[in-house]
């Protein structure tokens, strides 16, 4: 059965004067395990679909069944208690808080929790999660301490710590490099493939072909949405460092 | 969300904003030190009163001249001239249980002595006055019965007047003048130290009754009759004997009103501590005012908290986070600021009261209800004060507090 089935999703934006309709009615299934990516011109309303997929906000219009309850009936506490139990986010900012450690950060949806969890449980869980992302050495560090790959790793550990079912991520690579990016690509293939649904919001197709999936918006409808064989971000990275050889071999023949 | 991580939460956004901790909690240190200064100082100060009181002496009881019952409760000399020296004798020889009775006269006048001047008090009284006030004598001696039949140019002064016009050395044999009368200084008082009224009480001449009645006051009634009774068993039919005996010496028909007032030392007593009571609630709540303004600092500051944690609050909300979540969590921040702020105004409370308590020469006086109070009161100016900007916090929009730079 699919995780998620959207049936109709409008999204309307009211102010005083205009109305704006950044969704126009959206029909998508997406199963349990599926590696998408959503792609589209600015404005084309990625974000809020990808908000409406986060439980974060609520179509104006149209049925939302995530893991077979829709949840677009759901109130604000609910909604909230979905997020925490069943979706993981990153933000293209991090949005770490500021002077507290990366363990601390992981921590955070923990805290919110509605299972019963001892403080060892949630110092033990947030320990793994940073371990998955490779940053099991930087658990005392603040944000300010890391780079910005790092940081964003943290974030991804945080998205992870509670076992969601789906991770949602916002232009995740938006404020990285071209070999950051590669690097977390590879950390979220590598979820993929222990079976974490993973839906992204991206606009270089450089970074969306490591998907098995991708769906485009414009103007708020979906144009196309076409399924394919993702390319492998590890080989990527490793071909990188002759990438890099190659530029600095360039130089020195210089 | 898991109970324990309540004010784990809280405390920890505390600490993340160290400076601004510290200053907003600066105004709650200082309006609860206010107010336990305050309470502290005005308890000592009724404690020192009442101590004053008892040192009126013991079992003594005031009769005023005229019916002056404003309040129940009068203080000072009376302008009326009903009591006379030959009421005070009266009382002392026709009631047993009045041991000591002296009519008192008092006047400020300058005294002379050699080339020195000073502006004092004189008080004209019988010779068991310093018994009537357990009075003693330092040096020399007390006029005697005698002196006061005789109108003996004679006097006892206190230690303020050695000092200022004799510059510490003895003056028992010395004369004094007061406007050309010549006074015999034949005793030096014990010292007095403050009054009631904050006048310094070594600040006296005490002379015979007849001789200031007849030679410095220019008066013939007494401003008071300084009266002592046997024991404190007594008192109460003393009042009524004292009563009845100056009703029938001034023959005042059974309709007429009292010409004079009979008063106990336990009046007085109770007169100043009211006094006092008044000034311990004027001071606490002008102390109160000052917490309610560090109530209103400490709500400033959360609402501009809240407004520049929005972001954060957002992923609070993102990852879970419910309303009530949020709520608590600027609640029970506002609420720990104002505890800190608590325990720092009763460390800062205390040292400022035993300060000024030292400096005054009262008693530094705690109550532990008034910290109590102090701390609760301070609580609940966080709940009070932090409901506002925790509601804002906990009414916000995930997306719309993400997207916030
Ligand atoms: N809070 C809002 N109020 C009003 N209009 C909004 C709001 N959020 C988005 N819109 C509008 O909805 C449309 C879709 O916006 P959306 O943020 O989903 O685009 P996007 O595809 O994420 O663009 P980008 O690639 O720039 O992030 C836009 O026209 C935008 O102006
Ligand atoms: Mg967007």
């Amino acid at each position: 059965m699919a995780i998620v089935q959207l049936n109709g999703i409008t999204r309307v934006y009211r102010s005083e004067s205009v109305a704006v309709e950044a969704l126009r009615g959206i029909d998508m299934e997406i199963n349990e395990g599926a590696f998408l990516s959503i792609m589209g011109a600015s404005g084309s309303g990625k974000s809020t679909l990808m908000n409406i997929l986060g439980c974060l906000d609520k179509p104006t219009s149209g049925s939302f069944y995530l893991n077979g309850e829709d949840v677009s009936t759901f109130s604000r506490n609910r909604l909230a208690a979905v997020r925490n139990k069943t979706l993981g986010f990153v933000f293209q900012s991090f949005h770490l808080l500021p002077r507290t450690t990366a363990l601390e950060n992981v921590e955070l949806p923990l805290l919110y929790s509605e299972e019963d969890l001892s403080w060892k449980d949630i110092h033990n869980r947030a320990k793994k999660a940073l371990e998955i992302v490779g940053l099991g050495d930087r658990t005392d560090h603040n944000p300010n301490e890391l780079s910005g790959g790092q940081q964003q790793r943290v974030a991804i550990a945080r998205a992870l710590v509670s076992e969601p079912k789906i991770l949602l991520a916002d232009e995740p690579t938006g404020n990285l490099d071209s070999r950051t990016s590669l690097e977390i690509m590879d950390i979220f293939q590598e979820l993929n493939r222990q079976g974490l649904t993973i839906l992204m919001v991206t606009h270089e197709p450089d970074i969306a072909r490591f998907t098995e999936r991708i769906v485009t918006l414009r103007d708020g409808l979906i144009r196309s949405d076409v399924n394919g064989t993702p390319a492998s971000a590890k080989r990527a990275l490793e071909n990188w460092r002759d990438e890099e050889k190659i530029e600095f071999d360039m130089e020195d023949v210089k | 969300m898991k109970i324990s991580a309540v004010p784990y939460v809280a405390i920890k956004a505390l600490r993340r904003n160290r400076m601004r901790t510290l200053l907003t909690a600066l105004g709650i240190v200082i309006g609860v030190a206010a107010v336990i200064t305050m309470v502290g100082l005005g308890q000592g100060a009724s404690s020192e009163v009442q101590e004053q009181v008892n040192r009126l002496g013991q079992n003594v009881i005031l009769v005023f001249p005229g019916s002056r019952q404003l309040g129940g409760v009068s203080i000072g000399g009376g302008s009326a001239n009903t009591l006379t020296t030959e009421d005070a004798r009266a009382l002392r020889d026709e009631i047993p249980e009045v041991i000591a009775a002296s009519p008192e006269v008092r006047s400020q006048r300058v005294i002379v002595y050699g080339n020195q001047n000073w502006f004092t008090r004189i008080y004209g009284q019988s010779a068991d006055y310093l018994q009537i006030r357990q009075w003693g004598v330092e040096d020399g001696e007390m006029f005697t019965e005698e002196d006061v039949e005789r109108a003996s140019l004679v006097a006892v002064v206190g230690q303020t007047i050695v000092e200022e016009l004799f510059e510490g050395s003895d003056p028992i044999g010395e004369t004094i003048r007061v406007r050309g009368l010549p006074l015999r200084i034949i005793g030096v008082l014990e010292r007095k130290g403050m009054s009631l009224m904050g006048s310094v009480q070594d600040d006296i001449v005490i002379i015979p009754y007849t001789t200031a009645f007849q030679r410095v006051s220019g008066r013939s009634h007494a401003m008071v009759i300084n009266i002592q009774v046997y024991d404190e068993q007594s008192m109460s039919i003393a009042q009524e004997k004292i009563r009845d005996l100056l009703r029938e010496r001034h023959r005042l028909a059974p309709y007429q009103e009292d010409d004079f007032t009979v008063q106990t030392q336990e009046d007085v007593a109770q007169a100043a501590t009211e006094t006092s009571r008044i000034m311990t609630w004027l001071l606490a709540s002008i102390a109160g005012v000052s917490l309610f303004v560090g109530g209103i600092g400490i709500m400033n500051v959360m609402l501009v908290s809240v407004t520049e944690r929005t972001r954060e609050i957002g992923l609070r909300l993102a990852v879970g986070a419910k309303s009530p979540d949020v709520l608590l969590q600027f609640l029970i921040e506002s609420v720990v600021l104002c505890l800190l702020g608590g325990i720092g105004g009763i460390l800062l409370g205390v040292i400022s009261t035993e300060v000024i308590a030292n400096y005054a020469g009262w008693p530094a006086l705690f109550s532990t209800e008034a910290m109590i109070v102090a701390v609760g009161v301070s609580a609940a100016v966080g709940v009070f004060f932090g409901f506002y900007p925790a509601w804002k916090a906990s009414r916000l929009d995930p997306i719309v507090a993400l997207r916030q730079e």
